[in-house]
């Protein structure tokens, strides 16, 4: 056939480009983080004078945005493997109450964080079965799962905040092993991990492979369906330890926590590079978008400004940073036709 | 159909000249002559001068094997494509449309394959689509329903209601309501893109009856089909194209011999270059192929590849070759028989691919290949867990195998960390055959697997299949391109609506007696009268 027109063979070393990509965004994002932080030091010269204070102000963006950065990492490989998880907040707050309740607390913290983790694990799982094997879109079927895991956490909780009186639980919030906050080792952790296996296992490979061509991962010998399954459940595992982390910083959970976590996720993933038709993303990105959210909200704080421009703002953030997005893809295509 | 055999056609006048009062035509004016229309696509020559001319009134077939231009022509009349150079005059005047709707509002119609209608709306608003019958920005649903029943009626199908939805109707009506559409611009000329592949034998009849319809009112149709049976019933008059030319234009369609048409369509400008073939392998055959059916596909398919030995099969889009070959690939499920491979049962891609079974789909870009990432991640795509240790991947060990097999398919750039987009399509193919060397495959299925190859690399993939078979690999090949067919695999079968029809050695079959049989099956008729 005479449809398709070769593409020139030229430019070598083209293959360290889409790295230098990613490395490239990363770093504007490494520009707004450092843009907002010179904002807050005209803004507030006061308190940036204080060493102390920007210690510990360090530390709080940094323990704000680790339970969404939890959950965003889980996002990200939702993501990239062709797919979208809405039901992330809806998942955290039934994790949470379930984990809270007097019966489990009974068994003491390490119960609690079982507990937590098992009903992240199987909701995410059961969001997996029915898109894999239900065949539902992902949009819909999350979409579902986020009513009715709400639902099901008023229900449990019957619409009261349950009181941790576990210290254990309670005091992981504010123990500070090596000076540094336990919620922030959490995120780093998962963060770490979460870029091993994204880029040296097997499992991430087929996720970049289901997410990027899911006819060829399937025509190359792939189970598609069973990763797909294995991405729900993995993103609700990250809901189960994001549950944990919230219910230690409030010393409680109810049905209302983790409100549109799901928006935030998918936000920092997608300004952090992830591409929302799938096949491409970077944890790294995703952990830059999510700091760039909290420092925006911590830079408002510092301000006593409103939540209201704050939002504005969040918004604005994100639709400059797909366009750059697309700005920049396009122009990449565009020197590949040529 | 009437066989002539003895008429020598090597000498005959192959063109004739445009404009000569023959009496192909019934006396109506012309309304559209091209002449030496060129186009061109980077790396090909797509057009290459051709010559048409079209009176009003009648039916002109185009014929010519896939990759004759014959798409491209109709693109170009239908404004999707521009003309580099030659001359387009329709009613008279120079003609190039910029646009479809152009072409539309000039009064030519074009009838795609694919059907381009919206199923969620009605058949009048699909008959007036694009052109609305509006006030003020209000859609004029009454009268719009009103012409298109009348127009309906016109076609002899005054019984499709114009306010049902078109998903609901059958693809011999959604067929009517495109013709519908052509109407409410008032067309001229209606170009027809095999309109009767999608459609059932009595089906058939029906659209002839329309054609002669619009032609009794004049408008000229081009119809486009391979079934040699359909032009000599229908049409008034052949143009064939060969590689981009006209080889033959304004033959009577009734009369001119099978032979000669069939000639007009084969010998190669261009000659591949094929490998020489050894001797044909004499083992117990690896894959085992029993009464495959799959319904409304292909029926009751049986065949057998033995290490080494390559097998071809040939047929046209829509013969059901590339539905047989995933559903031997276990991609697709079969409706009965068996797939069994070195005496393994194959259902699932996954059982396919373990066994030793390997594809590359007709499709590579949508099928086959990661496009943004690193050529040896697409290497490695179906064995990437083989490299891994524990489940952590070794990149610099894929690496270095997908460095090997890049040598040792010739591949360019050697460079293997490029993404998969940048490659041309003959090297892209071999990235796709590469990832199955990679993981030992012992039976290799091939989809038009020089689809979207420029010439010199295909004999390059060609010395690669016929360099994998040498080292006991067995390859199932499907191509519309009965000369690669021909040229490549050692035993051929012949596939037409859905059965395989035919069967021989490669050198015992010659080109026009392999494409009558894809296209007519008249060779088989001949035998059995």
């Amino acid at each position: 056939m005479i449809t398709e027109t070769a593409p020139p063979e030229v430019q070598t070393g083209k293959g360290k480009r889409r790295l230098d990509e990613n490395v490239l965004r990363n770093l504007g994002l490494v520009g707004v983080l450092v843009l907002l932080v010179i904002i807050g030091i005209i803004t507030r010269p006061d308190l940036y004078s204080d060493p102390e204070w920007v210690k510990d102000n360090i530390f709080t963006i940094l323990q704000q945005a680790s339970a969404i950065g939890v959950v965003a990492v889980g996002m990200t490989f939702v993501i990239i493997g062709g797919g979208i998880d809405l039901s992330v907040g809806a998942i955290i707050a039934l994790a949470g109450v379930w984990a809270t309740t007097l019966a489990t607390q009974s068994y003491g913290a390490a119960g609690m964080i079982f507990c937590a983790l098992l009903v992240g694990l199987a909701v995410g799982l059961v969001n997996g079965v029915l898109i894999s094997y239900g065949k539902l879109v992902p949009f819909i079927a999350t979409l579902a799962m986020m009513v009715a895991a709400r639902g099901l956490a008023a229900q449990i909780s019957g619409k009261q905040t349950q009181v941790s009186t576990n210290t254990t639980i309670n005091d992981i919030a504010t123990t500070r092993p090596l000076g540094i906050p336990l919620l922030v080792w959490i995120l780093a952790l998962v963060v770490a991990i979460g870029w091993i296996v994204l880029n040296r296992t097997t499992f991430g490979r087929r996720t970049v492979a289901i997410g990027g061509n899911p006819e060829a991962a399937r025509l190359a010998g792939i189970n598609v369906k069973w990763q797909t399954l294995l991405l729900y459940g993995l993103s609700g595992l990250c809901c189960g330890i994001a549950a944990i982390m919230l219910t230690s910083q409030g010393t409680s959970a109810q049905a209302a926590m983790a409100n549109l976590y799901e928006l935030d996720a998918i936000a920092a993933a997608i300004i952090g590079g992830t591409l929302l038709s799938g096949g491409r993303g970077t944890i790294i990105g995703t952990l830059f978008g999510v700091l760039v959210f909290a420092t925006i909200t911590n830079l408002f704080a510092i301000n006593n400004l409103s939540t209201e421009v704050q939002n504005m703002v969040k918004g604005g953030i994100i639709v400059a940073a797909v366009l750059i997005q697309q700005f920049r893809y396009r122009s990449l295509t565009q020197l590949l036709k040529r | 159909m009437s066989e002539e055999p003895d008429v020598d056609t090597s000498e005959a006048p192959a063109v004739t000249p445009p404009g000569s009062d023959d009496s192909g035509g019934d006396g109506h004016e012309v309304v559209l002559r091209l002449t030496d229309v060129v186009k061109t696509f980077p790396g090909v020559r797509a057009l290459d001068g051709v010559q048409l001319e079209v009176r009003a009134g009648e039916v002109h077939c185009l014929l010519g094997q896939n990759g004759a231009g014959k798409s491209t022509l109709i693109k170009v009349l239908a404004g999707v494509h521009h003309a580099d150079s030659g001359e387009v005059l329709w009613l008279g005047e120079p003609f190039a449309p910029a646009t479809p709707q152009a072409a539309m509002r000039a009064r030519i119609a074009t009838i795609y394959q694919e059907l381009d209608l919206v199923d969620d709306l009605s058949v009048a608003e699909n008959a007036f689509l694009g052109h609305e019958q509006s006030r003020f920005g209000f859609t004029k649903r009454r009268s719009a329903a009103v012409k298109t029943r009348e127009i309906l009626a016109r076609l002899g199908h005054a019984e499709i209601p114009p306010r049902q939805l078109v998903r609901s109707l059958p693809a011999a009506a959604k067929q009517v309501v495109s013709m519908a559409r052509a109407l409410s611009h008032d067309a001229r000329l209606i170009v027809m893109d095999e309109p009767s592949a999608v459609l059932a034998h009595d089906e058939v009849e029906n659209l002839f009856r329309i054609i002669r319809g619009l032609t009794a009112q004049g408008i000229a149709v081009i119809y486009i089909s391979h079934r040699l049976e359909e032009i000599r019933e229908i049409g008034d008059r052949v143009t064939v194209l060969k590689d981009g030319r006209t080889t033959a234009a304004n033959l009577p369609a009734r009369d001119t011999p099978t032979r000669e048409l069939v000639s007009r369509m084969t010998g190669r400008t261009i000659e591949y270059v094929f490998p020489p073939r050894p001797t044909a392998p004499t083992a117990e055959p690896l894959l085992v192929v029993e009464g495959l059916s799959r319904a409304g596909e292909f029926a009751d398919a049986s065949l057998a590849v033995a290490p080494g030995e390559i097998v071809g099969i040939a047929g046209l889009v829509g013969s059901g070759r590339s539905e047989l070959l995933e559903t031997i690939f276990g991609a697709r499920r079969a409706d009965s028989g068996r797939v069994t491979l070195d005496g393994h049962r194959i259902t699932s891609v996954g059982g396919a691919v373990r066994h030793g079974m390997g594809m590359a789909p007709e499709e590579r870009k949508s099928q086959a290949l990661l496009l943004d990432e690193p050529v040896f991640k697409n290497m490695t795509l179906s064995s990437f867990a083989g490299f891994a240790h524990a489940g952590f991947t070794d990149a610099s060990d894929e690496r270095k195998a997908a460095s090997k097999t890049a040598d040792l398919l010739e591949l360019r750039p050697r460079d293997v960390s490029r993404p998969a987009r940048t490659l041309s399509g003959g090297n892209q193919q071999k990235v796709v055959v590469g990832r199955w060397l990679l993981g030992g495959t012992k039976l290799l299925l091939l989809d038009e697997p020089t689809r979207g190859v420029d010439v010199g690399a295909r004999a390059e993939l060609y010395q690669v299949i016929r360099g994998l078979a040498a080292d006991g690999v067995g390859v199932l090949l499907v191509s519309s391109e009965v000369p690669e067919v021909l040229g490549l695999a050692d035993r051929v079968l012949v596939m037409r609506e859905g059965r395989l029809i035919h069967e021989a050695p490669a050198e015992e079959l010659a080109e026009d007696t392999v494409l009558d049989l894809v296209m007519a099956g008249s060779l088989m008729e001949g035998e059995a009268a």
